[in-house]
């Protein structure tokens, strides 16, 4: 799969359009996990949905196109008929998995029917016992309970509904999976459960590829096998999770690498300082590079020129610093004391 | 809890004399068919100028017992002892001075603001009746000189023009401007981003050190209570199932559940390892 150019805007009341996702190109290759990291507010959502061929008023796709197995979905919503064009993808291409998804289970239907309501949007025809087989059969693939689906949403516990959600999100074997924020509210074991089931999924080969967004980088560290990094709208660093997590060439991805805290005896002795500031109002960013009023190294050409993507071996980068010092990492002391 | 001092050669003997106490405090609630324990049977010390973690995961009883120390819900059965008074069954004019100096700043910065309040509004309410408008500006700007805001941006601001980060200071700097003897966050920071949940308990850190504020930091994340806490105690079913200082109990960890716990957190670069092997 590979999303190119995608520029999503949410239109404002005062008529000038806040550009929240900006030129963006994302590449997910053939099984493989990609993680989108950000802060709040840097665009990680809007893209998915851009992504999920869901963008809603105020929010509208002005550009980008999605080649997913050869196929090129024209991805703007900007025409009428865009909705209708884009309603066959949906779930059964590209399949999003919604922040808080756990919770917009109905509590007066079983899981079952919850089931059948997914399919049945898809297929008007699939019976109940169609659709109750499909699912029974792949929860036992994943070795999980089938008595699962006689039961309410209240009757399960967090860690469950999630996967639960997740299961019936790919029954339609999407090729892409979007997964918004799918661990954020779980306990860490609860996690740990549900990041095995997504190993598995994609290994079973049940989706072609998964995007997962969230500003945890432990678990993406856990999860994914490449990471691209989010910054006010633009994709700051990108690369395989191994080199971007020992190797990180941007400031900000060194931030927030920075600002995790492990229970390790590191973590004991250090200080942190964070990154001071907040993201930029994405109606009116920063000239240059727009990590530059924030950033510890900021240069003179950071403020005016805005930087070009380098490609240093499937890492890719944009940043005046790195391009200036070549496969240097960005130096911890940076962000930390 | 004494014993898990003998480690500790930094405790100072007069900080042995807790500044708020649980002694064996029980709660149940009813539910249809029986009742349900969240809180059995625990003691726990909280020692001036010391950051205590309380660790587990949800519905480990965490919040209710912090409930109950903050006297917000009553205890089935147990003493809650503040400065060594009781203070289980305090009412009235007591209860609301044992108010001010017990505070407490909650998970949600985003529904814990009254939006049509600027955070000078919201800072000031509190006051109204006590202080005179010269003191209380001076307050305001050492309260929230204390958690890193300049008091001339922040005070004309409406809740929606900060960041989540921002509005949890705010949040601390007003429990602060009470004065308070014991600063209680629960789950504080878990709502926030990394980078700014680090600031956040940067703060802390802050006013332990220059105020000596007593804190209880509860969170389900060992991570930050390993950055922040000076001791931990673990929590399970409502049950204590370990405790001691913070390099003890996470370092060298005796129960079974909290060795679970560890193992379970992701840990940035360990979690790479085991993927690839």
């Amino acid at each position: 799969m590979r999303a190119s150019n995608v520029t999503a805007v949410y239109a404002a009341d005062t008529g000038q359009d806040v550009p929240a996702v900006d030129n963006v190109t994302l590449e997910v290759p053939e099984g493989q996990i990609v993680g989108l990291a950000g802060e709040s507010g840097c665009g990680k959502t809007t893209l998915g949905n851009a992504l999920a061929l869901i963008a809603n008023p105020p929010l509208y796709t002005i550009a980008g196109s999605m080649e997913i197995d050869g196929q090129i979905i024209d991805m703007t919503t900007l025409t009428r008929d865009s909705n209708a064009l884009h309603r066959p993808y949906r779930g059964a291409t590209v399949s999003l998995l919604p922040q808080g998804a756990m919770n917009a289970i109905s509590p007066t239907l079983r899981i079952r029917d919850l089931v059948h309501d997914v399919m049945s949007a898809h297929d008007k025809n699939v019976t109940k016992a169609e659709a109750m087989d499909r699912a029974s059969d792949r929860l036992k693939m994943l070795s999980m309970p089938t008595r699962v689906l006689d039961q309410y949403a209240h009757q399960l516990s967090g860690g469950m509904k999630q996967r639960m959600v997740t299961v019936i999100s790919t029954l339609l074997d999407p090729k892409l999976l979007i997964a918004d924020e799918p661990t954020s509210a779980l306990d860490v074991s609860s996690q740990k459960q549900l990041i095995e089931m997504l190993l598995q999924m994609v290994e079973m080969k049940i989706m072609r590829g998964v995007i997962f967004i969230t500003h945890d980088l432990p678990v993406l560290s856990m999860v994914t096998d490449r990471l691209a990094i989010m910054y006010a709208g633009k994709i700051v660093e990108n690369g395989l999770t191994e080199d971007l997590v020992h190797n990180a060439r941007h400031p900000y991805t060194s931030a927030l690498l920075n600002a995790v805290l492990d229970p390790t005896e590191e973590t004991r002795t250090k200080h942190v300082l964070g990154i001071p500031g907040s993201p930029p109002n994405l109606g009116n960013p920063p000239t240059g590079c727009r990590f530059h009023p924030r950033c510890p190294l900021a240069m003179d050409e950071c403020v005016t020129k805005e930087p070009a993507f380098l490609d240093e071996n499937n890492h890719q980068v944009a940043c005046w610093w790195a391009e200036k010092n070549p496969g240097v990492t960005v130096p911890m002391e940076v962000s930390a004391v | 809890m004494t014993a898990t001092y003998s480690q500790g050669s930094a405790v100072e003997p007069e900080a042995k004399v807790p500044v708020l106490s649980a002694i064996n405090v029980v709660k149940e609630f009813r539910v249809a068919g029986g009742h349900i324990t969240a809180v059995d049977n625990v003691s726990v010390d909280f020692h001036a100028g010391k950051v205590l973690a309380v660790v587990g995961e949800s519905g480990s009883g965490k919040s209710t017992l912090a409930r109950m120390l903050l006297r917000l819900m009553p205890v089935t059965s147990g003493t809650i002892k503040y400065l060594g008074k009781d203070v289980t069954k305090i009412r009235g004019g007591e209860l609301r001075s044992y108010w001010r100096d017990v505070q407490a700043v909650f998970q949600d910065p985003f529904s814990s603001f009254n939006q049509f309040f600027t955070v000078g509004q919201t800072l000031r309410r509190r006051m109204s009746s006590k202080q005179g408008d010269e003191t209380l500006d001076e307050l305001i700007e050492r309260c929230l000189g204390y958690v890193g805001l300049k008091p001339g941006d922040a005070v004309n601001k409406y809740p929606h023009q900060l960041s989540g980060g921002q509005r949890q200071r705010v949040m601390i700097a007003r429990a602060l401007m009470m004065n308070p003897k014991v600063l209680l966050a629960d789950e504080a920071t878990s709502m926030l981003d990394a980078s700014l949940r680090v600031s956040a308990l940067n703060v802390l850190q802050d006013l332990r050190d220059r105020l000596g504020l007593t804190v209880l930091f509860i969170t389900h994340d060992i991570g930050q209570a390993c950055y922040l806490a000076d001791e931990v105690v673990v929590m399970e079913n409502g049950l204590v199932v370990e405790r001691g200082v913070t390099d003890e109990v996470i370092f060298n960890p005796q129960n079974a559940y909290t060795k679970r716990l560890l193992a379970d957190v992701p840990d940035l670069k360990g979690s790479l390892k085991k993927r690839n092997s």
